[in-house]
């Protein structure tokens, strides 16, 4: 009963981050989101990943929309579309239907496999390479951080002036 | 009629990955863009769990979705930094004004 009362709560807030029209009010339905998924790992035995999904997921991530929709400002493209809503939902439910057609038939009779040990022997033994890649890939995410912080140095109202410059 | 956990799940992971996969289609703007992305991730990231939680494999579904978690802030961090240098170089978050090719 719990978990369908999550799974409704998050389909419905990931719904109102696409609806928003505001993008601080999407940010916040984002975040929203986010703190559900981690309470739904949480309750199936992956505290370690909930933890890091709530703090960087709902907190990092959110404070970072926060303040590039600051830097931005609002601009509503609500009623300008990239494709036709029919395509996307064409596209959508072949998608869908193949994902259901190979996913829920079997998802009820999966069962344990082999253990291959606890969560800090695969991450530094066995998968060394993924993490040196996380390490660079951390490192590049502070270069973006920079790069959004040094725009507070030209702090100014952005206008259409500049279009084109 | 009692829903296994398996398949409120996987409910949550379809329905997550749909509406990213939607916004994705049909959004210009490129901060709702980073927004589906982050949706459609957080439901690959799920299902990943799911399936440890399922094989009994937990550890390594949490190695692997750490790495999903850590490649998807940064490239949310990217995508903010650039979307807010577009917004200062061309002055609209409207992705059909990137293109320089005319239509």
């Amino acid at each position: 009963m719990l978990h369908v009362l999550i799974a409704a709560a998050t389909l419905v807030s990931a719904l109102q981050a696409v609806r928003a029209a505001r993008l601080l009010v999407s940010a916040l339905w984002l975040a929203g989101t986010s703190a559900l998924v981690a309470l739904e790992m949480y309750l199936l035995g992956a505290p370690e990943i909930a933890v890091i999904e709530l703090s960087v997921g709902a907190g990092l991530v959110t404070v970072l929309f926060v303040f590039a929709i600051n830097l931005t400002g609002e601009e509503n493209l609500d009623a300008k579309r990239m494709m036709p809503k029919s395509l996307a939902w064409g596209l959508l439910f072949i998608a869908a239907g193949l994902l259901l057609y190979f996913i829920l038939p079997e998802i009820n009779q999966v069962t344990a496999g082999q253990v291959f040990g606890s969560f800090p022997e695969i991450f530094w033994a066995d998968r060394q390479l993924d993490t040196l890649l996380q390490i660079l890939m951390i490192f590049t995410g502070v270069l973006g951080v920079l790069s959004l912080l040094s725009e507070q140095d030209s702090h100014r109202p952005l206008s259409n002036k500049e279009h084109g410059k | 009629m009692t829903v296994s956990l398996p398949t409120v799940v996987v409910i949550i992971v379809l329905g997550l990955i749909g509406i990213g996969i939607y916004a994705l289609l049909t959004t210009r703007h490129l901060i709702k863009v980073i927004v589906a992305l982050q949706l459609l991730v957080k439901g690959a990231m799920l299902g990943l769990v799911l399936a440890g939680h399922l094989t009994g494999q937990q550890d390594l579904g949490q190695s692997l979705a750490i790495t999903v978690i850590i490649a998807d802030t940064i490239v949310a961090v990217i995508g903010m930094a650039l979307a807010v240098q577009v917004r200062r170089v061309i002055g609209t978050l409207d992705l059909r004004s990137l293109t320089s090719l005319r239509r």
